[in-house]
């Protein structure tokens, strides 16, 4: 079924990703959507706005990130098979959000738009698009699930030293599903001078297309480090999704390449047959949710069933409509890990390679474990080590039965 | 003629603006929803728009949000949507049902207009649905003469005005602001100015809509546009009210202050084609 171009540019045009993607949202922001895919077709083809991206990314992210291999996490708990990292952890801010809110911060500038806002839920993206709000002077305001607010502390604080204004959403769910509606609403009523900077592959046109786009140097890079270092193209390509940014960044190099396996890692919370978890693709159904068609968790009525995971980056019950594509056509491949097998994962690297992993990033560390086991000694997989665990500590002291971490020290 | 054509006729024979009053089915509970959606037609309104609540109202304010909620914990379902829109139905008063789009393409989306004109209804306005993702939608609401009620903004061009209304039929729903729903102390000068542009790509009715919540409001709207829509004034009165009773005979008095808004200014002009 991998068909080789698996979007035709036309459908990419409308917005479309097969029957996925789209645009579901109140009349009132058809406009800026509009203006938004103008300014972003533009950007595209302004040598200018690529090589100040480029000077960004190389002088403030310190782009090219490295591919580390992971030589002892590789021989001893992945069955023996080459496992490379690429470190997207060791960007600006910790991780891979940051490549997607330069590129919109950026725009943002273009179209003469002097506020952004934002959702997280890690608190990363919220992190990275405070911090692009402070290097280009724009205002910003970052809406955060209260739960997510309570075991992300640590970017709470890095959000407003950074000087953001951090709202806590209290609707719902108050995580990240709910701080997207907060920011939708906000938006609407402030379109005119607001640019949304949206932190992942999700959302109506054109944001699945565009944060893409500014993520594939994420692949464009890797694909290249590793023939470089292995002399071949990888066997498989291992990432977490969430909304899946990090996932279609990798992705996108090897889509072209049928002989390389592409695995997104769901978050399985505590089971998927528990019913807690956030694995849209084992657990969910077609659906719309915030802008687009794609694969959400629902009930049988269409109310969107709240999600569960370790992970506040990826407890979210839909997914970008370009991933539920490729799930259907089967060019990439989803299973779900749960809290379990990633913080599992999460040791495991501590201890072979001296990394601290995003919580996040370590769903895909477990789902290397399983493909090495399964691929044997003679595979390479490629991993997106898409951030580190600073954020994380906290939660993971707990988890272990370590000391718990003083809450000063986290900066609450 | 389907009965919100008839409502929009009537009106326009009396030369007022219809009143048009929302609330969500199921809310505070199954029963007194009926209650006080009947109230509002006794006391003046002429089109009930009944909301199917949902989990995630990206479009709504904290009050309507806070009763879809409500409304969600009674357990609430589409089918009760629809049932409730029936009951409502038998006043005589044209029914539509307000939805966001995943609970109707859950449903299916023929099953829903089919199920919701055999219960009496006879439209649905569908606020993040736009005309270019509604094909399946567009050919089933045909087939039952079910009403396609779309939105349009302060911020769309001209030529969205027209796609936009061309792929509606009933009336068109124009937002008065650029924001969520809500309560306004004033409604913004930007709807008088959207009527008219609406008015120059379509015969259709235009009914005005976001934050109005007074007779004052509702005839300062009469004085151009077809329709008047509230909700979240409604609302509040029952979040406020100690007891139904109470809250029956509140929405009652605000529909009546409403009804005799729509009527206190006359349309100058009929729409320019
Ligand atoms: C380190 C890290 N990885 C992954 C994610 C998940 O997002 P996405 O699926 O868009 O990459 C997040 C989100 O917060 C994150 O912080």
């Amino acid at each position: 079924m991998a068909s080789k171009n698996v979007v035709t540019s036309e459908e990419v045009a409308k917005g479309h990703f097969g029957p996925y993607g789209g645009r579901f949202v109140p009349e009132a922001l058809t406009a800026a959507l509009d203006g938004l895919d103008e300014a972003f077709a533009q950007a595209m083809a302004d040598p200018g706005f690529h090589a100040e991206l480029e000077r960004l990314q190389r002088t403030y992210v310190g782009r090219p990130s490295p591919l580390t291999e992971a030589v002892r996490f590789g021989q001893e708990h992945c069955g023996g098979a080459r496992v490379y990292l690429k470190r997207e952890d060791l960007n600006h801010t910790g991780s891979h959000k940051i490549n997607n809110v330069l590129g919109q911060a950026l725009l943002t500038v273009r179209m003469g738009k002097k506020r952004v806002i934002a959702e997280t839920g890690a608190g990363q993206h919220g992190v990275a698009t405070a911090t692009a709000a402070a290097l280009l002077g724009l205002e910003c305001v970052v809406y955060m699930g209260e739960e997510d607010t309570r075991r992300q502390a640590l970017n709470v604080a890095r959000m407003r030293l950074l000087g953001a204004t951090v709202v806590p959403v209290t609707a719902g769910s108050r995580t990240l599903k709910d701080a997207i509606n907060e920011a939708m609403r906000d938006w609407v009523t402030t379109v005119d001078e607001t640019h949304y900077i949206l932190g992942t592959v999700t959302g109506p046109s054109p944001f699945p297309t565009m944060v893409r786009a500014f993520q594939s140097i994420i692949g464009q890079e890797a694909r290249e480090q590793v023939l470089a270092a292995a002399g071949r193209l990888p066997d498989a390509v291992a990432a977490c999704v969430g909304g899946g940014s990090n996932a279609m960044g990798i992705f996108a190099a090897f889509l072209d390449d049928p002989a390389v396996r592409l695995w997104g890692f769901e978050a399985g919370g505590d089971g998927v047959e528990t019913g807690r978890h956030a694995a849209r693709f084992a657990g969910g159904a077609p659906g719309v949710l915030h802008g687009a068609r794609t694969y959400v968790m629902q009930d049988e009525w269409g109310q969107t069933v709240p999600s569960h995971s370790i992970s506040a980056g990826l407890d979210y019950p839909g997914v970008g409509p370009e991933h539920a594509w490729l799930h259907d056509t089967g060019r990439a491949e989803y299973a779900p890990v749960t809290d379990a097998e990633a913080m599992d994962a999460f040791e495991r690297l501590c201890r072979t390679e001296g990394i601290i992993p995003a919580i996040e990033t370590a769903h895909a560390l477990a789902g290397a474990m399983r493909l090495g086991r399964d691929l044997g000694p003679d595979a390479i997989i490629l991993v997106n080590l898409s951030g580190r665990g600073d954020k994380d500590v906290a939660t993971a002291a707990r988890w272990f039965g370590l000391p718990a971490v003083d809450e000063a020290a986290e900066g609450r | 003629m389907t009965a919100l054509a008839d409502a929009f006729a009537r009106a326009r024979a009396e030369e007022r603006a219809a009143l048009i009053g929302y609330l969500p089915a199921g809310f505070p509970n199954r029963e007194d929803s009926v209650r006080l959606m009947r109230a509002m037609v006794e006391a003046g309104v002429d089109i009930v728009e009944v909301g199917l609540p949902y989990s995630d109202p990206l479009m709504d304010g904290p009050v309507i949000q806070a009763a879809a909620d409500q409304a969600l914990r009674g357990g609430t379902t589409p089918a009760d949507v629809i049932a409730i829109a029936g009951d409502v139905a038998k006043t005589g008063a044209a029914t539509v049902v307000m939805s966001y789009w995943n609970p109707v393409e859950r449903f299916g989306v023929e099953a829903f207009a089919r199920d919701l004109a055999a219960a009496g209804g006879c439209g649905v306005i569908t606020p993040d649905l736009t005309p270019e993702e509604s094909a399946a939608w567009a050919a089933a609401t045909r087939e039952h003469d079910i009403d396609r009620v779309y939105l349009v903004a302060p911020s769309s061009t001209d030529e969205r005005l027209r796609t936009v209304s061309d792929a509606c039929t009933g009336f068109v729903y124009a937002a008065s602001t650029m924001g969520v729903t809500g309560a306004r102390s004033s409604v913004s000068g930007a709807a008088e100015a959207l009527v008219a542009r609406v008015r120059r790509v379509t015969d259709l009715p235009v009914a005005v809509g976001l934050g109005v919540s007074t007779g004052e409001q509702a005839a300062e709207i009469a004085a151009y546009a077809d329709g008047v829509i509230v909700g979240s004034a409604f609302i509040r009165l029952v979040l406020d009210a100690p007891g139904i009773e109470e809250a029956e005979s509140s929405v009652a008095g605000l529909a009546r202050e409403l009804a005799a808004g729509v009527r206190r200014r006359r349309i100058d002009a009929g729409p320019v084609t």
